[in-house]
């Protein structure tokens, strides 16, 4: 019976928190729930909106017819949709080995403290804000003409949008290797692997969820790019799919900037449903990049 | 009472070799290929022929020209076990890692001196550090199982030298020697992280000795594990120095005496006008003798636990 008062002693001890303390508390959780609250509601709004312009728009027909000048009920984005997806692919052949083996390279191989790699480092990380136009330009100046002159080509296209999303891979695939232990390579190192052994049969094995879902997120922000696709000169309207990487081709932003841009309130609902579909294709990839990280992400 | 039963014939050859020799020989007459030794367990060659695996010559570590451990000479001998004891920073797991080139890992450091293997010196120019690795097997501070089975695991190091012979039965092999078979044999294909910590760092030992190596240099093998793990790995290491040489940097001085026949006591010294730490060997000798009769008084100090 000796606890019970002891207890009450020590309640007392304790003061209470004073009302206005209680109330900055709430004030300050309101704020953040607020903030929180803007950029959510800004796009349910935005969502909601292209729903109800173009939701019934979305059929199998839209995806699969080629645009139309004429009938906007007939129009569709099959050769956007293809463009599409044929840029993404050649897009991650080329951001794959070439943002790989960079970061292998610095992360693994490079001496961190040199001043060359410090200033490689920075530089990557301010190419990663450069804005996508100028990415356009170069790619126009450099890919479509200049030194590689292949024209506004599919694979001019999908080099220019690699460009663009390389300095994101580079970091995200860093960031994988980076994140496998040095108990690891010292392991492998000590049981007489080579350092090519260890990185090709243990560090990259290792960071490759990471790496998957970066190159997916990559992809992600490349497909939706406008800017550098119009500054190349793809084009807008395309009533045939490319066969090849060196036919011309349009793309999903290129085909929603052209059906905005139309008078025709009719064009305008297709150019909400080619918003869906891109949208779509988009949570699909993300959806990806996310079972990916959850599935193998390892705790070391 | 494990630790009485593979005490005793340790003691005992300790002191049949305190009897018949004088100093260790620093002679390493250790130029042919380790033979595999085929005496019974607890019985080794008579005093003189022992061989050593190592000369040390005046080996000294610094990282970024802040020298770390300097002035290491001793001789370290085939098939025994040799313990780095002394406190922390004192450049113990330093010197070990001098021992299979570990520390070309660390741009910064550089290292003087003579680290002779069976007479050739490992920092020669000519040496690979890959090929070093080959012939001298580590086991580190934490168990660093690779994110792959049991199987993949003990496969790896094999795999990569390109060893030949039946796989299935080299990684049995070396499970076996690693006091690991019994307990794993069923679910070898399973991930090596679902094993307990005593069994990831016996799985470690054991992969050490899948490419059949000279020596095991440990560093500080025990010193994430509960006392029975540490109980079992201070057998398999009594049972694996019929085979193998090992070094072990142990800060736990209970087990340097238990398993080890040579041990190295290292301090820490402070320079008085460049405020530098620096480690140095203070006494290397017979364990029994370390740790009964130390010839300086700073190692009976740190054995009888007056500093720490």
């Amino acid at each position: 019976m000796n606890t019970v008062p002891e207890a009450s002693l020590s309640r007392k001890a304790v003061e209470r928190a004073s009302s206005g303390q209680r109330t900055k508390d709430l004030m300050f959780k309101l704020m953040l729930l607020l903030s929180v609250s803007v950029g959510f509601v800004v796009l349910a709004a935005l969502m909601l909106d292209v729903l109800v312009d173009g939701g019934s728009r979305v059929s199998l027909d839209f995806v699969t017819s080629f645009p139309s000048r004429i009938s906007p009920e007939n129009t569709g984005v099959k050769s956007a949709l293809i463009g599409t997806i044929y840029l993404m692919i050649l897009c991650a052949v080329f951001i794959v080995p070439v943002g790989v083996a960079t970061a292998v390279y610095l992360e693994e191989y490079a001496n961190r403290e040199s001043r060359l790699s410090r200033i490689i480092e920075v530089n990557i990380q301010n190419l990663a804000a450069v804005p996508s136009v100028v990415y356009g330009i170069l790619g126009l100046a450099f890919i479509v003409r200049g030194p590689l002159g292949l024209g506004p080509v599919l694979l001019a296209g999908a080099l220019t949008l690699g460009l663009l999303v390389l300095p994101v891979v580079i970091i995200v695939a860093r960031e994988a290797i980076r994140a496998v232990p040095s108990s690891i390579r010292e392991g492998s190192m000590a049981l007489g692997a080579t350092q090519w052994q260890t990185i090709w049969k243990q560090v990259l094995p290792g960071a490759l969820p990471g790496i998957a879902t970066g190159v997916i997120l990559a992809l992600s922000r490349a497909i939706g790019e406008t800017a550098p696709l119009l500054v190349i000169g793809a084009a807008t309207f395309a009533r045939f799919n490319p066969e090849g990487i060196t036919d011309r081709f349009t793309a999903m932003p290129l085909a929603i900037f052209e059906f905005i841009s139309d008078a025709d309130t009719e064009f305008r609902s297709a150019g909400a449903a080619a918003i869906i579909v891109l949208l779509a294709l988009l949570v699909v990839m993300n959806a990806g990049a996310i079972f990916l990280r959850n599935r193998y992400e390892r705790k070391w | 009472m494990a630790d009485r039963v593979t005490q005793e014939p340790d003691r005992r050859e300790r002191e049949a070799r305190a009897a018949t020799s004088g100093a260790p020989s620093t002679s390493s007459e250790g130029q042919a290929a380790p033979a595999l030794q085929t005496e019974a367990k607890g019985q080794r060659p008579a005093a003189g022929t022992r061989e050593a695996i190592y000369d040390l010559d005046d080996v000294g570590v610094a990282y970024g020209g802040v020298p770390a451990v300097r002035e290491v000479t001793f001789p370290i001998y085939q098939h025994e076990i040799t313990a780095l004891i002394g406190p922390s920073g004192c450049g113990k797991s330093t010197l070990i890692r001098c021992l299979n080139r570990m520390n070309d890992l660390i741009p910064a450091a550089a290292v003087t001196g003579k680290v002779a293997y069976h007479g050739q010196n490992l920092y020669d120019d000519e040496i690979d550090p890959v090929q070093v690795r080959k012939h001298i097997g580590m086991v580190f501070q934490k168990p660093n199982p690779f994110p792959k089975s049991i199987y993949d695991n003990i496969a790896f190091g094999p795999r990569v030298l390109g060893m030949d012979g039946d796989m299935d039965e080299i990684v049995e092999s070396a499970l076996r020697r690693g006091a690991l078979w019994d307990e794993v044999k069923d679910r070898l294909k399973t991930n090596a992280f679902g094993m307990s910590g005593g069994q990831q760092q016996r799985l470690c030992i054991a992969r050490a000795l899948a490419t059949s190596p000279d020596v095991i240099l440990m560093d500080e093998p025990c010193s994430a594990l509960d006392p029975i793990s540490t109980g079992r790995i201070e057998d398999l290491m009594l049972e694996l120095k019929q085979n193998y040489s090992i070094v072990i940097v142990t800060h736990n001085m209970q087990q340097a005496a238990r398993v080890s026949n040579m041990t190295a006591f290292f301090t820490v010294e402070l320079d008085a006008d460049e405020k530098q730490r620096t480690g140095r060997v203070v006494e290397y000798d017979d364990t029994e003798k370390v740790f009964t009769n130390p010839s300086d008084e700073r190692t009976e100090a740190y054995v009888t636990g007056k500093v720490g």
